[in-house]
């Protein structure tokens, strides 16, 4: 059943996934969004590893996925506490009001 | 006995080191006792060696002495050592004995200056350097005492260093001559390079074996020394300097810029005649610069209001007649005429100085007049001095040594009527501008109160030199008047060329004797036509158009202070004010200021904003990735 | 071992000065005081060696002191002298004395790190002058500027932080280049040989291609122009000169830019003889533009210190035609040149640093009359003024008068031009001389005449320069076997490499 999906269509689904997910960080100022673009962006590549993966019939596409996972575990953690800092100090989640390396 | 040649020099300068270093704690009486009295024993000493010399000549009538190797690199071993022949004698008694009678008027002269202390200490070292030129062995040390002077030389003439003109005046002097020295320099470069040696007496004997005559070496080597000798000595066309040399205190004009340094040019073409032989074409040029710059200044002299300036014209123009002796190979004639003149132009000054003295320091000589009451001494000796560079006939040793010269310019194998025509011309307006010089400052209406009197310090120098300017003639009486000749022969040891070329002396010298004379007297007549009997015809010519512009012409040295300020000094100052900031720097300062400004261009684009740097990502990826697949 | 120690003592006074600068500063000032006299006696025991310099065979080492440091790269502590090295050591350390002495009133804040920095610029001059391992050479090449940076920087006057950077920058930047051209002639070797050596007495036969070494040689020439300085590059100079306190300036005219003459001198003409004969008639021509541009420079300047710095161009100037006019009368008056040159300028430097101690101002304009207020000083500043045009019998003109007459046999156009380079100097000292010395006194102008301490240490200056001026003979003596070696040395190689181009 693997097989019946060709690998081109895969890496497509995963190119307009990472599309979505850079167009979403660009666009949106909600700092929120922006770090759900970034982890759509993650799942994207993931997607093309576990493809290739599949292509190949490595096991190390799946490996690097799970690496990809546990760090955008990290990021997303690390990535919430500054959005709670920012909304702390601004009173916003507009991504733009911290353009500015004061406090 | 000439073992202690090399005392001679080192007296004056211990001297110098004494006053230099101690001036300060000295009285004025002990200052004069150390300045003068170690010149006066470099005198004593000079007059003993040169009758130890006379008496019982040295191996190949010279004598030398070497004190230590200068510097060895290599083949170059130019040495401290001192030289005595007839040459170096001759000019070493000039220096020593003029030297000793200018340092005891100046102890008086001096008196109530501030610096008394410097004064001497300068002189002192000026003569001490002077003797080490005169001495030298080899044309480095030479030139270590032709330095020295000139170094001296601006000391001098600034030594009233309040007044920045005096600075300005020293300034040109020393840059003036400089110019003049860079090219010996080169000469002394040239010399080594070619010859091997910087030795005078083995320079001139490979120089004589090795250069054909008329060598484009030998023209070169002569003419860059004849550069050093043009500026030290004031001949075209480096004589500005002089004239303005005379913001120095007046003993300094006598010693430095009549009698000894200014003649240094004189004794180094002299001393390295064998080159100038070698080159008749540099030789006929010192001829022509000798003869134009003695009539250039001796018109100039008739324009001046300066007691001092008339007679540092005159001073030019006396050199430009030793000039045009060297140039028609009449080297002892102009080493006489430097001796004569060493006397009599020295009396001039020393006359002068007192008058200026004795005038509230005024220099103008028509705010003075009828001194000759008042300053009886004064008055004659300067008339014995005015009458000696008149060259008046028979009594003066002026007309010897000048009668010399133009003998030989009409009748040396370089010489020509020219030449002699010159030389007339300059003999017939020296005494008008010498006994304008007279009648005006001693003669007519008293105008200023006399406040200061010679004593006897400043009247024996006077008297001694006035003395010499009449005696020192009878050194070489021509063949008319005797034909002893005893001065020239003398100087047969180091001339040895001179004297069997000389053309057999016949009536024509008689005529051209008496022709000289009445051109003399001549212009001693029309000076007192002009000047005392009728000053009237003085003031009518001097109003006419043509004659003022002549005098305002002649006044201001025929331009040439104006044409070099256009020329040279200009242009220069132009270029220094430009280049102030380095114009090297620009070229960091831009490189720099574009590093400055690219940093200006990229931190534009440090935004802050998160989303610009994600679009910045996303289109520089894109970029190398096209880049990549493309 | 000797060497070794004439290195280690200053940096270790140097540590100890500025340890001790809590208690009291005057005790840093007599650690590096002492620390300095012992560096003399050092080398005054190497003077009166057994084998002094003059006796040495042409080309031999009075004394060597190698050990390994870095085997695995061919690196080692390889020092040793000859007569040249002894000689420019005696001016370091005589010049260093006097600059301890200068500024022992001017210095007033942070006495200990001050004598600190000044020691360790010495003992890395003092290396420069005897690393016979070009590794060793560059670290010591290194050594001397960061001290310095910081001598500008901290004790300077108004525009310091500006003129630190620039010379920072500017010697950084060529001792780059040197750090290259030194690693592509241990490669070079390498690859020749098999061994890969820092040791300049190795590399010093090294075969290389003229285009190869023609690069390899202008690395190293571009970081000696910059420290001799030679135009183009010398805008850092007139910049540090003026802003670096007294003893920075004397250090900096004195030695920093005799490094880069002694590095043309030991490396550039024996590594490549062949290329630095070939590139000899352009450092001639910009060697005449130093000495014109220079001097032409100093006339223009307003700045009593900045018209000295100017100076500084114009006389290195004849050092670099010396250098490559190559042959023994112009190396050895480029050899004496520096000497003079480094007493001339550095009393000429101490002189305008008493005087801006005294009137707080570097300005002509706010000067003139000195010789009324202060005769000593000024009678000093006349000396030393007229050792800068080139008096003979004071140390300028026996070195100009050497570079010239060995100059004029190679090329009389260029020497000839660089002659009148007597006349400009002329025209600037007398300059000096006019606005500082002569001229009105300027009113309620009063200050203090030399004290004794300053008047000693000038007295020793003035005897130094009068004696390289009349008796030169024992300096020649001890630097000529050293440039023989040199020039045979070159000659002996450049017939060789004659015949591998052919």
């Amino acid at each position: 059943m693997i097989a019946s999906v060709p690998m081109e269509h895969g890496l497509i689904l995963a190119a307009i996934l990472f599309a979505l997910g850079l167009v979403g960080v660009i666009v949106r100022r909600n700092i929120v969004f922006m770090l759900m673009g970034v982890e759509i962006m993650l799942n994207a590549v993931g997607v093309a590893f576990v493809v290739a993966g599949a292509r190949w019939g490595q096991v190390d596409g799946q490996v690097l996925f799970i690496f990809i996972l546990t760090m955008a575990a990290a990021e997303v953690s690390v990535g919430l506490a500054l959005v709670l800092q920012l909304y702390h100090s601004f009173r916003t989640l507009d991504a733009d009001a911290a353009s500015r390396m004061k406090g | 006995m000439l073992n202690l040649l090399f005392l001679i020099p080192v007296i004056p300068f211990a001297g110098f080191l004494v006053l230099a270093l101690l001036g300060r704690r000295l009285s004025n009486a002990s200052i004069a006792f150390v300045g003068v009295g170690s010149v006066g024993m470099s005198a004593l000493l000079s007059v003993s060696m040169a009758i130890d010399f006379m008496t019982n000549p040295p191996a190949g009538r010279a004598f030398t002495q070497t004190l230590w190797t200068w510097m060895r690199a290599g083949s170059f071993t130019p040495t401290i050592s001192f030289t005595l022949d007839a040459l170096s004698l001759v000019m070493m008694l000039v220096v020593t004995i003029v030297g000793f009678f200018i340092h005891l008027y100046s102890s008086e002269f001096m008196q109530d200056e501030d610096g008394y202390s410097r004064f001497f200490a300068f002189m002192n070292l000026f003569v001490g350097s002077m003797l080490t030129l005169v001495l030298a062995d080899n044309l480095l040390l030479l030139y270590l005492g032709w330095e020295g002077v000139g170094l001296c030389s601006y000391l001098l003439i600034g030594f009233w260093y309040r007044d920045a003109s005096n600075g300005q005046a020293a300034r040109k002097a020393f840059i003036v001559t400089r110019i003049g020295d860079t090219s010996m320099a080169v000469g002394l470069l040239f010399l080594f390079t070619h010859l091997g040696t910087l030795n005078i007496q083995d320079l001139m004997q490979s120089a004589r074996n090795q250069w054909a005559s008329g060598s484009p070496t030998a023209v070169l080597a002569a003419a860059l020394l004849l550069g050093g000798a043009l500026g030290k000595s004031a001949q075209l066309p480096l004589q500005v300097w002089l004239p303005d040399a005379m913001a120095g205190p007046t003993p300094v004009s006598a010693l430095i810029h009549a009698a000894t340094m200014v003649t240094a040019g004189v004794y180094l073409v002299a001393r390295t005649h064998v080159l100038f032989t070698l080159a008749p074409a540099v030789q006929s040029v010192v001829a022509l610069i000798g003869a134009a710059t003695l009539l250039l200044a001796a018109f100039s002299a008739l324009a001046q209001n300066d007691i001092k300036r008339v007679l540092a014209y005159s001073t030019v123009s006396q050199i430009g007649y030793m000039f045009l002796a060297l140039g028609v190979g009449a080297w002892s004639a102009a080493i006489f005429h430097l001796m004569t003149h060493a006397f009599f132009k020295a009396l001039l000054f020393l006359g002068a100085g007192a008058v200026i003295l004795a005038q509230h320091h005024e220099h103008d000589m028509f705010k003075m007049g009828g001194l000759w009451k008042r300053l009886p001494i004064t008055f004659w000796t300067f008339l014995i001095g005015a009458s000696s560079l008149s060259a008046l006939p028979l009594v003066t040793a002026g007309f010897y040594s000048k009668d010399l010269i133009l003998w030989h310019a009409w009748s040396s194998a370089e010489g020509s009527k020219g030449l002699w025509a010159a030389g007339l011309l300059g003999a017939f307006i020296t005494p008008i501008y010498a006994f304008r010089m007279v009648f005006i400052t001693f003669l007519g209406e008293e105008k200023m109160a006399v406040s200061h009197k010679p004593g006897t310090r400043m009247a024996v120098p006077l008297l001694i030199l006035g003395l010499l300017s009449i005696i020192g003639g009878f050194v070489e009486p021509p063949e008319t008047l005797g034909n002893l000749r005893p001065f020239s022969s003398f100087m047969q040891s180091v001339f040895p060329e001179e004297g069997v070329a000389l053309p057999a002396r016949e009536s024509a010298e008689m005529i051209l004797q008496v022709i000289a004379s009445l051109v003399s007297i001549g212009g001693i007549f029309i000076a007192y036509l002009l000047f005392l009997r009728k000053p009237l015809y003085a003031k009518t010519l001097s109003k006419t158009p043509g004659c003022s512009i002549l005098q305002r012409f002649w006044f201001s040295g025929w331009g040439f202070d104006w044409l070099y300020d256009t020329i040279f000094v200009r242009p220069f100052i132009w270029l220094t004010r430009t280049t102030k900031d380095d114009f090297f720097d620009f070229g960091y300062t831009g490189i720099a200021s574009l590093t400055r400004m690219a940093h200006g261009l990229l931190i534009k684009t440090q935004t802050g904003n998160i989303r610009w740097y994600a679009i910045g990502i996303a289109v520089g990826a894109v970029v190398f990735l096209g880049i990549v697949i493309f | 071992m000797i060497l070794a120690w004439l290195i280690i003592i200053p940096l270790i006074g140097g540590l100890a000065a500025w340890s001790l600068d809590r208690n009291n500063s005057a005790a840093a000032r007599w650690i590096s005081l002492a620390s300095l006299v012992a560096d003399g006696f050092l080398l005054l025991s190497l003077w009166s060696a057994s084998s002094a310099p003059f006796a040495l065979e042409r080309g031999a080492w009075l004394v060597e002191h190698s050990r390994t440091w870095i085997p695995q790269l061919g690196i080692s502590i390889h020092l040793a002298t000859d007569g040249l090295s002894l000689l420019l050591m005696t001016l370091t350390i005589f010049l260093g004395i006097a600059s301890v002495i200068c500024s022992w009133t001017e210095i007033r804040e942070r006495v200990g790190f001050f004598h600190f920095n000044l020691l360790w610029i010495l003992a890395g001059i003092l290396g420069v002058f005897t690393a016979l391992d070009l590794f060793l050479f560059y670290f010591f090449w290194e050594l001397m500027l960061v001290p310095m940076y910081f001598i500008i920087n901290i004790w300077g006057h108004e525009n310091r932080v500006y003129a630190s950077l620039k010379f920072f920058i500017f010697t950084q930047a060529g001792g780059l280049f040197m750090l290259l051209s030194i690693l592509g002639l241990y490669f070079v070797h390498g690859r020749n040989t098999g061994i890969y050596t820092f040791d300049y007495t190795l590399l010093l036969g090294t075969s290389l291609s003229p285009t190869a070494a023609m690069w390899l040689m202008l690395g190293f020439i571009i970081a000696f122009a910059v420290k001799l300085p030679a135009v183009p590059f010398h805008p850092w100079l007139p910049d540090a000169h003026t802003e670096a306190p007294t003893a920075g300036s004397v250090i900096l005219a004195g030695l920093l830019l005799k490094t880069g003459a002694y590095g043309l001198i030991r490396f550039v003409l024996p590594l490549f003889p062949g290329a630095a004969a070939s590139l000899a008639p352009t450092a001639m021509v910009i060697a005449d533009i130093g000495i014109i541009y220079g001097a032409v420079c100093a006339f223009g300047q307003t700045d009593l210190k900045r018209l000295v710095a100017y100076t500084s161009v114009s006389h290195m100037g004849f050092v670099l035609l010396g250098i490559f006019a190559g042959n023994l009368h112009s190396l050895t008056g480029a050899v004496i040149q520096m000497l003079a040159h480094g007493v001339s300028t550095g009393a000429l430097f101490i002189i305008v640093g008493m005087i801006q101690e005294r009137i707080h101002t570097r300005e002509l304009d706010r000067m003139g009359g000195f010789w009324a207020v202060v005769p000593r000083l000024s009678g000093v500043g006349l000396v030393f003024a007229l050792a800068s045009l080139g008096l003979p019998g004071l140390g300028n003109f026996v070195a100009e008068f050497l570079v010239l007459l060995g100059s004029y046999r190679v090329n009389a156009a260029i020497t000839v031009l660089a002659a009148t380079g007597l006349v400009l100097s002329a025209i600037y000292s007398l300059w000096i001389v006019q606005r500082a010395f002569h001229g009105a006194v300027k009113e309620g102008m009063r200050m203090p005449d030399l004290s004794i301490r300053e008047t000693g240490m000038m007295t020793v200056l003035i005897i130094a320069i009068f004696w390289i001026g009349l008796r030169p003979q024992p300096l020649l003596n001890a630097c000529g076997p050293a440039l023989d070696g040199i020039l045979h040395g070159v000659s002996s190689v450049q017939t060789t490499e004659r015949g591998y181009t052919k």
